[in-house]
């Protein structure tokens, strides 16, 4: 249709990085880090599991690390820049009319069978975030705004992989 | 003058009213950019959609360029940014599954919890996959010890590896971006285009 409603359009993809990039600046001004997703996740696991079993967190050489006596794990820049994540994206979709409940697939697929991919991708990043000490976020955004080596091989592999195995995933998404 | 927290220029009691407000803009950039659509995302992979490499490259350019002239004018202090350590092997191992991953579920941490916000349940089951993910890694941890902190280079900068100076690599990035910004406008009616 011709008369789409441009409420419910994406803003240009440039000014979009450009936000993104004075925002991480900002945040590196004000904070000496930058922006992160997949850390705030990361505590809410050693809470979980703390507030099962603490004698296990404190015998875990991983969680271990994240655990002090007195700050609750949850008590972190992370976990509240994630809450803000939420909000913000909340608002910017209620403004543009997106808000829906809706499991998002290529036609050609199941709703089931996208959802089973989506657990295991993320189950994936999960995993593959804490090996590289960070996601897409915290690691290959930030980290090569501050011209990290670890953070722009991150973001090498991340997307270089990507497009290797893409034939691979082709009938999920094309 | 700064980073402002870390001098504490500006109390570190106000870290989380920061990051909520940090992550509210960050979640409104990511909503209003497409970043709660998987497929949205990974048009990026199959040629139909190129917004994630637009916003992600346009993003760091700007950050990375305004950060040099930051410290250019002696506003911010770079030697306390903190710097991602390089974990080689490990780096290279997690950024593969990270790869897989994001070919599988469509999204990254930060995109998931923006499809989460507006109701998306795919983008829900992924966040929940992304627990699972690293329950799972911390609880094999002993199994994985080694490899996750094999080749430590601690805070290297890539301008070290290179040995060129931070102003150079800034330049030859944004050349870079540039002209894939060209390739990309030169040939917007070949990409194909399918409906979202």
């Amino acid at each position: 249709m011709e008369t789409t409603d441009r409420s419910k359009k994406y803003i240009n993809p440039y000014l979009g990085g450009v936000l993104l990039g004075l925002l991480l600046l900002l945040t590196v001004y004000i904070t000496g880090r930058g922006l992160g997703a997949s850390g705030a996740v990361k505590n809410a696991v050693v809470a979980s599991v703390n507030e099962i079993s603490p004698a296990h967190v404190k015998h875990n050489a991983y969680y271990s690390q994240f655990i002090s006596d007195d700050v609750n794990p949850l008590n972190n820049w992370l976990v509240f820049e994630v809450i803000g994540v939420l909000a913000g994206a909340f608002i910017s979709g209620a403004l543009s009319g997106r808000l829906k409940w809706k499991v998002e697939h290529q036609p050609g697929i199941r709703w089931r069978t996208r959802l089973i991919f989506a657990a295991a991708g993320g189950m994936l990043f999960g995993i593959g975030s804490q090996f590289a000490r960070g996601c897409t976020s915290g690691a290959a955004l930030t980290g090569s705004a501050v011209l990290a080596a670890g953070g722009i091989l991150t973001m090498m592999m991340i997307f270089g992989t990507g497009y290797l195995f893409a034939r691979f995933f082709r009938k999920l998404w094309v | 003058m700064g980073p402002l927290i870390p001098q504490q220029i500006i109390d570190p009691a106000w870290n989380n009213l920061i990051g909520f407000l940090v992550g509210m803009c960050f979640g409104l950039i990511l909503e209003a950019s497409g970043f709660s659509s998987s497929r949205k995302i990974t048009g990026v992979f199959y040629g139909y959609d190129f917004t994630v490499m637009k916003v992600f490259m346009t993003a760091v350019a700007v950050a990375m360029v305004g950060l040099l002239y930051f410290n250019y004018f002696g506003w911010i202090d770079l030697s306390l940014v903190y710097v991602n350590p390089l974990f080689l092997n490990a780096t290279i191992v997690g950024g593969f599954i990270m790869g897989i991953g994001f070919l599988m579920g469509g999204f990254c941490p930060g995109t998931s919890f923006a499809g989460a916000a507006i109701g998306k349940i795919d983008a829900i089951v992924f966040s929940l996959g992304m627990f699972l993910g690293i329950l799972l890694f911390s609880e094999a941890f002993p199994l994985v010890e080694t490899l996750y902190n094999a080749g430590d280079y601690g805070g290297l900068t890539i301008t070290e590896v290179l040995g060129i100076s931070p102003g150079l690599f800034a330049f030859f990035f944004v050349c870079a971006m540039l002209m894939l910004f060209g390739i990309l406008y030169y040939f917007r009616d070949k990409f194909r285009k399918i409906e979202i």
